[in-house]
């Protein structure tokens, strides 16, 4: 390796891990925060048969999940200002981030919520409880249990999908990977440090994902 | 008179499966429901805590009259406060312990104190014979221990009146003594008991009353001793003759 080629190694990768740390961490966090907000609630809707509004959550699932991403990132920064809704790129990509990935998480609580027997409802109405103490201290904990490595699944692909957000001009990890790119050529050298620092992100979610389905075991062993 | 039951009916997609079934039931009185699968039995068990709706029907419980049709969430809960409801698969809360599950109605619904839920949930627990097991979760533990934590579970409430959806029909022959030997102690303790069951020493010898139904309707009530020596319809006399035909 030249001395130039580690040069410019060693001065990017503190660069790229910071840009890391305060874009990317932060992106993914809030826009995995709104995902599971918009999820649990979508979920909710449809398990509880909500009459009018199951509808609207079908409708939104289905344009979400039907349209690319880097479409929807777009449409919402380029597109939508021509109505006259502008909004910041950064919080364009939270939200578009949050809506895109929550309709695929939104399936996937509904399908845990599905899985919990219904004789649990039974039961907790049987000892007194009403609808929502049952959901909350019954049947929502156990969904959550079952949803937890999918949930996981999709944290993971939003961080990496968080590199899309580059595309609308915000400044996070992989947009200062290409920054730096276009000064000294090297793209073979800082797209691969930039694929390692996002690797070694996954690899600290894919723990935690582990350190965190234990201890659900531990809280109740494997469904009977 | 403790409950009585008048004319329930229930259909299911145009298939009729209570024809009008009326119940008296005494207090302290254990009433085996018995008869062949598919004859209503189950469903008329639910009807009566409003697990399924009723499209007629009428329930008096405690000198109060609810329609098991049309009564209102306050009166439901108000009748499920006086009872408790045992099924056939335990439908423990299996994110809670075997003590959490007894507690949860107790400080939830009853709005208890936590240590003095703890307390009466650790005396129904030893009732029961699994004082030993607090901290265990349901998946821990075998079919028939869970059922007798479910029953611990109606039990704290201290409900008037035990509904049992056939509770040893899921379990391994060698686990239904366990579960039958605590319901034979609650009915020596006095403890009214509704129980649909496919067990006929447990109907004989435990239960005071049967009523015996098939395809909807009840086809013969009354004392047990009389119902297993001298059944008075020719499908009460089937049903005898092919479960004892089975045993051997």
């Amino acid at each position: 390796m030249t001395e130039r080629l580690w040069n410019i190694l060693t001065d990017s990768f503190p660069k790229l891990l910071d840009y890391g740390i305060r874009v990317t961490i932060p992106l993914t966090i809030a826009s995995f925060a709104l995902a599971l907000i918009i999820s649990v609630a979508v979920a909710l809707i449809q398990y509880a048969d909500v009459k009018g509004l199951r509808q609207i959550c079908r409708f939104y699932i289905w344009i979400v999940r039907g349209t690319p991403l880097l479409v929807q990132l777009y449409l919402v920064f380029y597109g939508l200002p021509k109505l006259g809704v502008v909004l910041d790129a950064l919080p364009t990509a939270i939200l578009v981030l949050g809506l895109n990935e929550g309709a695929y998480m939104a399936e996937t609580v509904r399908g845990a919520l599905e899985s919990v027997s219904r004789g649990q409802m039974e039961a907790g109405y049987c000892v007194g409880l009403n609808y929502l103490q049952i959901m909350t201290h019954v049947v929502l904990p156990q969904a959550f249990r079952t949803a937890f490595p999918a949930l996981s699944n999709s944290m993971i692909a939003m961080l990496k999908e968080t590199s899309m957000a580059a595309t609308i001009t915000v400044m996070e990890m992989f947009r200062q990977a290409q920054v730096i790119n276009g000064r000294v050529y090297e793209p073979l050298a800082l797209y691969g440090e930039v694929a390692l620092i996002y690797l070694i992100f996954c690899t600290i979610l894919t723990w935690l994902q582990h350190k965190g389905e234990k201890r659900l075991a531990a809280y109740g062993g494997k469904k009977a | 008179m403790m409950l009585e039951a008048k004319n329930v009916r229930k259909h299911f997609d145009g298939l009729e499966v209570l024809k009008g079934i009326s119940l008296t039931v005494e207090k302290g009185d254990v009433v085996a429901i018995l008869g062949p699968s598919g004859s209503g039995k189950t469903t008329f068990l639910r009807c009566l805590n409003f697990l399924e709706r009723a499209d007629a029907g009428e329930l008096i419980f405690d000198g109060e009259r609810f329609d098991l049709r049309t009564a209102a969430r306050a009166d439901i809960a108000r009748v499920r406060k006086k009872t408790a409801f045992v099924f056939q698969n335990y439908n423990l809360f299996l994110n809670k312990t075997v003590l959490q599950n007894v507690t949860l109605g107790l400080t939830l619904a009853g709005k208890m104190k936590k240590a003095q839920a703890n307390e009466i949930a650790v005396r129904a627990l030893e009732r029961v014979g699994m004082g030993g097991k607090l901290d265990s979760y349901p998946s821990q533990l075998s079919g028939g221990q869970q059922q007798r934590v479910a029953i611990a579970r109606g039990l704290a409430s201290n409900p008037e009146i035990i509904y049992f959806d056939e509770p040893t029909s899921a379990l391994d022959p060698e686990l239904i003594g366990e579960v039958l030997s605590v319901m034979r102690g609650l009915a020596e303790d006095g403890m009214t008991m509704l129980v649909v069951t496919h067990e006929m020493d447990f109907a004989r010898n435990v239960s005071n009353k049967v009523l015996f139904m098939a395809d909807g309707s009840v086809v013969e009530s009354g004392p047990s001793k009389a119902f297993f020596e001298h059944p008075q319809q020719a499908r009460s006399r089937d049903f005898i003759k092919s479960i004892l035909d089975a045993r051997q």
